[in-house]
């Protein structure tokens, strides 16, 4: 490829080192309003009634609307496309402004004021009577007998949705436990029976969560937001406001960070609803950073009552595991990320017998849990990668080798039919190993005295791309062709930092035959204008958006192309677009194609495909076809047509997906061909790539072309390209950390010496930004293994919602970060990518545990291993 | 009541009505429409309104702009030159990939600014220390302290 | 905005006493890093400032006729760090104060500002505890100096009274001549943190480096205030400092002249693990920098620190 996987210099560099990069409040009008949310001095209870006659009198206010005032609509807020089918639809819990008080903060009124100083001088004047109950904060006071349902209207106790995955019907571990038994022995066994926590942590974005709202002249409402998911915050405001959607426009400018906490609609439908009633005047609403820690959104805090059953020669029997999640007050992404981190801690081992996990989300009366960075799948690690290493402590079995054995296969196909097709996890964990000099250091830390104690652990992830098939993926992308030949790239994903619109950028380019200095995309999405796409989640973008960026390049190359036709008088077929030029198409195959024609007859992306060969029966083999399987044989037939490309993995081994060039339809074109576990094989992805040509004579520059079309007296034509992709494949990315520390016992404190994430995410679209991405996934699993939790007081009033005191880690809490890649190009990503956005967040925390465990023999059950959780566990382990 | 205050900002000289409860990051912001001066946390926890006062390295979010009078106050509108070209620093930090979501960037460049005035050069774990003051959630710090390397580090 | 009713710039440190004196919500701002935290957060909101901000005299460093260090209360963390008297004379204290916060906190907060909060947990607490610091403070009637040691009364009170404006914090020579010190500050990460606990250990040696003869224990977050820990400190005196004894003297002594409570921030229990530990460590390396001559001569007069040997 001539761009994509190439370190391109991000697009918005340039504007955010000068500070010319804007962001909805740099972009506010000076005269707005400023927007006040009054919130709930108690955790649960009932507002019974609201006194806002003294704070009227405040010299400055505006308006005060109460939770008596708004609209009685409830609406959901959870950043996931609108379902067709009401029983998948995301659960209408909360009104703009509630008297039912469900959380410490919740939001019982709103003040309007010409300035802040008016709107919280008047906010301390507001006068509240309360019905009081009891605060739940945890799973246990929520789940206990007695506690007040939170949502009576909803569901009659807290238990907001219990499900239960197995790896196979029938599988019970008991039985398991006892055929175990049977067969091997239970002196031959190993168990471990445990309960593990992860804390509520918040994402601390650095921008705080942010909008501005007013009426436009259309009498439209308007709302400026620092949001992932424009159009879908379009859909809930209007939803929330009882308005027709298209009487709604969301704009999302650039954006300081979100990690989930914007794939959320959060204030916003408030902010429309403050300008409405306001008279259509522009109105801010702007958290405070305490707000934005406590009442926006938070990672689940979860617990995982485990149960794992091993052989003493290392093979893993059975597990199970029931999985409680704290989901705070409010439905907000509802069961999808407690399903998420119950089937996650189910697939990513192989369990001989099977594996049982249930998941039960919890309303509690605390901050809600939304989506955040890599969406249930960081709790599932640390809680399957601490059985995995409990059992290897317990077995004596080296974790390395545990997971190499036990871990998920190449091939895995998940119960709801995503396969993981590209797969490197286990060369990842040699990788791994090596870097860290996992031997040798598993040796030299086997006996160790004195207060301070080394040790290597490890952790690894499996993560699926985008929400198919449990969600709606669906993308759609437009070009427009400029008078000098550069284009505008328009779209509704989101580059929230992690540099979207520069691999965009590269895949336009790449599949046009543009030049990327004259590709333009558009970073700012008006819904009134982008095309629909549902934003920035589920590491989605690259491989979905992707997807329809590469469809909309192909159809604009072709619609190029054709009036390049028209220009040159000559057929399309025989011309390219090469750096701006339209060229002569030069063919370097070396036989003809009539010798070659196959046929493609089935190629079902997640069914079984199969390819037969309608060419004259080939003579000889094609090398490096020497296994036995049917997708190979498939292929081999197909290479006789065309030619074999790679499948070569990293490690010198031969993939189970491979690329092959083949004549279909009269074209050489480049093809993907995969192993199906059954044995079969599907065609999944027209690369796009035309083999075998290259460019010959330049015979008319893009801008030339351009100029004639817009302005040609003939045949103006203004060329453009809009397209949808409904995207209905989906694969695994996967990968895994390793970390060198050293524990400084009496202390309490961490010290990493040597850290390394290797990630298996396909085809690098951008080798720098894509290593930059991991930097920063890191940082955040190091925080979230040793010093951030979001802690509440017995009146469920969260006590450290301040950057103070909740501890995401300084640049003097972090250690030099590596990051190495497997590169394998993953057949079903449009330029063989898949997930990295969110991964690397995921394996750190239970490398960071597991490290501490061979370093002290401690076993800590829960994160965040806090200096005085690791000092009481040391004392009771009489380790100081 | 505004009181007038006088200063220079990024080379030029200002006067203006302010009112004195205001904070220099609201001025700057609201007044000079200098909005690479971020408000992330208001408290002087995150850094992202750091701009040069004197030359030092300041959390404007708490600092009154009636303590500005006569101060010659920087931001990062004031570095590049007036044909566009970039500040090395500005250039270091898009070589590296030092920038993702950009919201803690120009902070990030100002005390870079700072540092590289000092005509000093800085070991890696000084950085570390020199940039505690400015939390970044998405890079990591790694590639920021590559660019900061580039122009104030002793490898440099 | 901040919600302030008026506004004083006091020009000098008599007009500061005069602005507070008829100003009875007014408080004094300095730094700003800590009253304009608290007036966001709804505390004092309404009420008035008077500034010392733009004060002159009340910054830098200097060395009065006797010896004495006087501290301006307006200098930020930053200078004092990298202030040559204090580099030279209280080295451990420019350690201290180079913990609060971030650089860029450090280049606003001011050494007066961080005495006069009271706050058990400012980083220039236990060391100038065991420097026996005076706070000069000028108000209406007048000018009075209270030991650090006498300063405060409680979590976040002090006896400074409203109209009083600290106007210096004096250090002298018997304080620190001859002593060498380590401040260790722990907390949760290793910037832009309040600490868990601060522990200051300061020793003079014997000329021979053999012996203690006199050792200072200080602490922050060990009790409601900051604390001296005299007991221990005397049962040092006279030991010698190749025994490792002295480890566990003070290791084990501290804890029965500590008073820590537990807070979510942190429990009694470990916060009297980090009182030993830091102590065991903090003697360590005072006793290493002593050896190491790091310990300093009584300051003569108009020298500057750079030029004086030690």
């Amino acid at each position: 490829m001539e761009t994509v996987g190439k370190s391109f210099t991000r697009v918005d560099a340039r504007g955010k080192v000068t500070g010319e990069a804007k962001y909805t409040n740099d972009l506010m009008p000076k005269d707005a309003l400023w927007a006040k949310v009054v919130r709930s001095t108690i955790a649960n209870g009932v507002v019974k009634s609201i006194d806002i006659s003294e704070a009227l009198q405040v010299p400055g206010v505006v308006r005060i609307v109460t939770c008596f005032d708004v609209p009685d609509i409830q609406f959901p807020t959870a950043g996931h496309p609108w379902s067709v089918e009401a029983a998948h639809q995301d659960v209408p819990d909360r009104k703009l402004l509630n008297t039912r008080v469900r959380q410490w903060g919740d939001e019982i009124a709103a003040i309007v004021a010409k300035d802040n100083v008016a709107a919280e001088r008047a906010a301390r004047l507001i006068r509240v009577e309360y019905e009081e109950y009891e605060p739940i904060v945890t799973i246990e006071e929520a789940l206990a007998e007695g506690a007040t349902p939170l949502h009576p209207d909803i569901r009659k106790d807290n238990i907001f949705v219990h499900t239960s995955f197995k790896t196979s019907p029938d599988f019970d571990y008991d039985k398991a436990k006892e055929r175990a038994i049977e067969e091997y022995g239970e002196e031959n066994l190993i168990e471990v029976s445990d309960t593990y926590r992860t804390p509520r942590i918040a994402h601390c974005h650095i921008e705080v969560c942010t909008s501005w709202a007013y009426v436009d002249t259309n009498g439209k409402v308007t709302v400026v937001a620092s949001t992932q998911i424009p159009h879908i915050m379009r859909r809930v405001i209007a939803q929330a406001l009882g308005w027709p959607v298209g009487k709604v426009r969301v704009i999302k400018p650039y954006i300081g960070g979100g990690f989930g906490n914007k794939q959320d609609v959060l204030d916003e439908p408030l902010n429309a609803y403050l300008s409405i009633v306001c008279g259509g005047r522009c109105v801010c609403l702007e958290l405070s950073r305490e707000e934005c820690v406590s009442q926006t959104r938070t990672r689940h805090a979860c617990k995982g009552v485990l149960r794992g059953l091993a052989t003493k020669d290392g093979k893993l029997l059975a597990r199970e595991g029931d999985i409680y999640t704290n989901k705070g007050a409010y439905a907000s992404h509802g069961h999808a990320i407690t399903a998420g981190m119950t089937t996650n801690f189910k697939d990513i081992m192989h369990d001989a017998y099977g594996c049982r996990s249930d998941g039960y989300s919890v309303y509690t009366s605390s901050a809600v849990a939304g989506a955040m960075r890599a969406y249930g799948v960081p709790q599932a690690a640390f809680l399957a990668d601490c059985l995995t290493d409990d059992l290897c402590a317990k077995g004596g079995f080296d974790p390395l080798q545990f997971r190499m054995d036990n871990c998920v296969p190449p091939g895995f196909v998940a119960s709801n039919g995503i396969t993981y097709y590209s797969y490197s996890l286990k060369e990842c964990m040699k990788r791994g190993a090596e870097f860290i000099h996992w031997e040798e250091k598993r040796r030299e830390y086997a006996h160790q005295e004195g207060p301070v104690r080394r040790g290597v652990g490890m952790s690894i992830f499996m993560y699926k791309v985008g929400v198919y098939p449990i969600s709606l993926e669906t993308s759609s992308a437009r070009m427009i062709l400029n008078q000098d030949g550069s284009i505008q790239v328009e779209l509704s994903a989101t580059e929230i930092g992690q540099g979207a619109d520069t691999v965009f950028s590269q895949m336009a380019s790449e599949t046009t035959g543009i030049t990327m200095d004259k590709v333009y995309i558009i970073s700012t999405q008006d819904t009134d204008v982008a095309p629909f796409d549902t934003g920035a989640y589920a590491s989605r973008q690259s491989f979905v958006t992707g997807k329809a960026v590469k469809k909309c390049a192909l159809e604009l190359r072709a619609r190029i192309l054709d009036y390049a036709s028209y220009m040159l008088g000559r057929p399309a077929e025989e011309l390219m677009i090469w750096q701006n030029q339209i060229c002569e198409k030069i063919h370097t195959g070396t036989a003809a194609a009539s010798d070659r024609a196959c046929t493609v007859t089935a190629s079902s992306p997640t069914g079984a495909g199969t390819v037969t060969d309608a060419a004259p029966t080939g003579t000889g083999a094609a090398d490096g076809f020497d296994t036995g399987n049917a997708a190979v044989r498939n292929a081999k037939k197909l290479a006789l047509g065309g030619e074999y490309i790679d499948n070569t993995r990293n490690d010198g081994s031969k993939g189970e997906s491979a690329k092959y060039s083949a004549w279909l339809d009269g074209k050489v074109k480049e093809y993907d061909i995969h192993d199906l576990p059954n044995g079969e094989a599907a065609i999944l992805r027209d690369t796009g790539v035309e083999k075998d040509v290259k460019p010959g004579k330049a015979l008319l520059s893009m801008e030339d072309l351009a100029m004639n079309a817009f302005y040609s007296l003939d045949r103006s034509e203004h060329i453009t390209a809009e397209v949808t992709n409904h995207c209905k494949e989906n694969t695994f990315a996967s990968g895994c950390c390793f970390v060198d520390l050293e524990v400084d016992m009496p202390l309490g404190k961490v010290k990493i010496n040597n850290i390394i994430n290797v990630h298996d995410s396909g085809t690098l679209l951008n080798p720098k930004l894509a290593e930059a991405q991991v930097h920063g996934g890191m940082a955040m699993g190091i925080g979230y293994a040793l010093t951030e939790e979001l802690l509440y007081n017995e009146k469920g009033r969260p006590l450290n919602a301040n950057l103070l005191d909740f501890k995401i880690p300084t640049a003097m809490d972090v250690p030099e970060l590596h990051v190495e890649f497997l590169e394998m190009d993953d057949p079903m990503g449009p330029y063989g990518n898949k997930a990295l956005g969110e991964p690397p967040a995921i394996p750190v925390a239970p490398a960071i545990r597991n490290a501490i465990l061979n370093a002290t023999g401690v076993s800590m059950k829960e994160i965040p291993m806090t200096q005085q959780k690791l000092v009481a566990a040391f004392k009771e382990a009489g380790l100081i | 009541m505004l009181k007038i205050v006088h200063m220079w900002v990024n080379g030029n000289e200002v006067e203006l009505a302010v009112d004195p409860r205001e904070s220099l990051l609201e001025t700057l912001r609201e007044r000079l429409n200098l909005t690479s001066v971020k408000k992330g946390c208001g408290v002087g926890e995150c850094g992202a309104c750091t701009v040069l006062i004197d030359g030092v390295a300041v959390d404007v979010c708490l600092y009154l702009t009636m303590w500005a009078e006569g101060k010659h106050i920087l931001t990062t509108e004031g570095l590049k030159r007036p044909n566009g070209e970039l500040n090395p620093i500005q250039q270091a930090f898009i070589d590296e990939a030092a920038v993702q979501c950009g919201f803690c960037t120009p902070g990030l460049i100002m005390t870079a600014v700072e540092l590289a005035g000092t005509g000093k050069r800085y070991t890696r774990e000084e950085l570390r220390k020199l940039i505690a003051g400015h939390l970044c959630r998405c890079t990591g710090y790694e590639n920021i302290l590559n660019a900061m390397e580039r122009v104030c580090g002793q490898e440099a | 905005m901040f919600d302030i009713e008026h506004y004083f710039e006091a020009k000098s440190v008599e007009d500061a006493v005069r602005l507070l004196t008829e100003h009875e919500d007014a408080e004094i701002i300095s730094g700003g890093t800590d009253v304009l935290v608290k007036l966001r957060d709804g505390k004092g909101a309404g009420g008035s400032l008077v500034s010392i901000h733009e004060i002159k005299e009340l910054h830098g460093v200097k060395i009065l006729s006797d010896g004495t260090l006087e501290i301006g209360p307006a200098t930020c963390f930053t200078d004092l760090t990298n202030d040559p008297l204090i580099i030279r004379y209280v080295p451990y204290l420019g350690e201290a104060v180079d913990t609060v916060g971030g650089p860029q906190i450090r280049n606003q907060g001011t050494i007066g500002g961080n005495v006069c909060n009271g706050a058990t947990s400012a980083d220039s607490a236990a060391t100038l505890q065991t420097l026996n610091a005076v706070v000069v403070l000028q108000g209406a009637e007048g000018v009075r100096r209270v030991p650090v040691t006498e300063f405060y009364t409680g979590p976040g009170r002090t006896v400074r009274r409203h109209d009083e404006v600290c106007r210096a914090i004096e250090i002298r020579p018997e304080d620190y001549a001859g002593f060498t010190g380590c401040y260790m500050k722990y907390g949760k990460r290793a910037a832009m943190e309040i600490a868990t606990l601060g522990c200051c250990v300061r020793v003079r040696l014997t000329p021979d480096g053999e012996t203690i003869e006199e050792a200072r224990i200080g602490y922050g977050v060990a009790a409601p205030t900051p604390i001296r820990c005299r007991e221990t400190e005397q049962a040092l005196a006279g030991k010698r400092v190749a025994d490792d004894q002295i480890y566990e003297l003070i290791g084990s002594g501290v804890l029965n002249e500590v008073n820590p409570r537990s807070s979510w921030r942190a429990s009694k229990d470990f916060r009297l693990q980090l009182i030993s530990e830091l102590a065991r460590r903090a003697l360590k390396e005072a006793i290493r920098r002593w050896q190491n001559h790091e310990a300093p001569d009584a300051a003569l007069p108009g020298r500057k620190g750079g030029d004086q040997g030690c």
